[in-house]
């Protein structure tokens, strides 16, 4: 699958996890994407930890404000019912279960349920922003990422290796393979791709995962 | 007026080994004319809390390209290649602290507060040396307050008693800073009359602003 297909599929499958009037955080990267995927007319709150409820799509070319931007600095616009407010009363909202889902990318992530998305010891060290609040705080975690490493080593672990953003939040990982739920028992493989087997996910998946009867498609 | 000065006496305050706390989101809601007016100064070894070091031709970036800063208190500082080069060689001391931390312990710090429970970083290095206080079961990081010699702050519209309304997403850390420092200065894009904002639209009270720089005319 193309790179492009497959953010496509990641962020198209999150989207369908949203429940009508839920406020909805969604990281740099690819989880920015999954804004494009949000059913029509079903009410969803995106708020942006840089201090206001409402982001709308990026503004036509020239037409940018500059005191509007997402939490990557990126140029966006504010819907009708907008809000806005200060740092503190961000992650007020973001730490006190106010923010009903949140979706994160991960370096890795494990069978436990821990995250380790803001650091490489030695390499990348560029803070943790705003992650470690939006991952403990969020009422849902969802992961999207590949699947593996660009060298093909797998993402997701038995034990995450790296630094952790948080221990034991996360809910559900989506990859371009397969969406994998996290339990007390370890991670279920709800859904697999059209064109992959449960073999050739296990394969690529260090944790072991956990399969049901009954698999759904991802698409 | 009274509480109004312009871009360099302002900067003119900010002295050697002092801590700053500086409005901005990378970048966005930075007062760059009083910036501008620190950067034509000698002052140098400040301490600086601040959301992110943004970029190096922007905000509080500049300011770190330009050597001003000794240690830098932030959540994030990915955005500015010059932060990650002057920690690797030792100029700069980075303490990384989640975004909403940083912003609880600077509100404590204004508000009177001895600090603050946060569950975020439980599990995490950035329990590393803290207190860990529990309650009703659950574990909590004991975060403390933070003040500052200095606030530089950037508003939309300032009057001249120092009420300040900020706009869209360049509020940010502007309001909860200029609550915790004992010196307040507050950049406005727009100076308006006693009366002009109305009371209740009002984000940061004036008794919180030491002084306006005017930024139309820095």
């Amino acid at each position: 699958m193309e790179k492009v297909d497959k953010r496509n599929l990641i962020a198209r499958r999150i989207a369908g996890e949203f429940k009508e009037n839920d406020v909805v955080n969604l990281g740099i990267g690819l989880p920015t994407l999954v804004a494009n995927y949000i059913e029509e007319g079903k009410n969803i709150i995106l708020h942006s930890e840089n201090g206001f409820t409402g982001v709308g799509m990026p503004p036509a070319s020239g037409e940018e404000d500059p005191d509007i931007t997402n939490a990557g600095g990126q140029p966006v616009t504010i819907v009708p019912g907008g809000a806005c407010f200060d740092s503190a009363m961000s992650f007020a909202i973001i730490r006190g279960g106010h923010v009903d889902a949140t979706v994160l990318g991960a370096l890795e992530v494990d069978a436990e349920g821990n995250l380790a998305n803001w650091m490489i010891p030695g390499k990348l060290v560029p803070g943790m922003g705003g992650a470690m609040d939006l991952v403990s705080g969020a009422k849902k975690v969802i992961i999207a990422t590949d699947h593996c490493t660009k060298a093909g080593a797998p993402k997701i672990l038995k034990r995450c290796q790296l630094p952790l953003t948080a221990a034991k939040e996360v809910d559900l990982i989506v990859t371009e393979l397969a969406v994998m739920k996290v339990t007390e028992d370890g991670l279920v493989l709800q859904e697999i791709a059209e064109d992959t087997t449960v073999e050739e996910v296990q394969a690529k998946t260090d944790a072991e995962l956990i399969i049901p009867h009954e698999i759904g498609v991802l698409k | 007026m009274g509480k109004t000065v312009d871009a360099r006496e302002a900067a003119g305050m900010v002295k050697d080994g002092m801590t700053v706390m500086m409005g901005g989101f990378l970048g966005v809601g930075s007062p760059e004319k009083v910036i501008d007016a620190l950067l034509e100064t000698s002052v140098k070894e400040l301490t600086v809390i601040v959301n992110d070091t943004a970029f190096p031709e922007k905000g509080v970036g500049r300011l770190v390209v330009a050597d001003k800063l000794a240690r830098v208190l932030t959540s994030h500082i990915g955005t500015n290649k010059y932060s990650r080069e002057k920690m690797n060689s030792g100029e700069l001391k980075v303490e990384l602290i989640p975004q909403g931390t940083l912003a609880e312990q600077i509100r404590a710090g204004g508000a009177g507060l001895g600090g603050v429970l946060t569950p975020t970083g439980i599990g995490t290095v950035a329990q590393e040396g803290k207190k860990i206080i529990k309650v009703d079961g659950k574990d909590y990081i004991l975060a403390l307050p933070l003040t500052a010699d200095v606030a530089l702050l950037k508003a939309h519209k300032g009057d001249e008693l120092g009420n300040l309304v900020y706009r869209r997403s360049a509020r940010n850390f502007n309001p909860i800073m200029a609550m915790a420092a004992k010196t307040v200065i507050a950049e406005v894009e727009e100076l308006v009359g006693v009366g002009e904002i109305d009371p209740d639209q009002v984000i940061t009270p004036g008794i919180f602003v030491d002084y306006l720089v005017n930024g139309k005319e820095g």
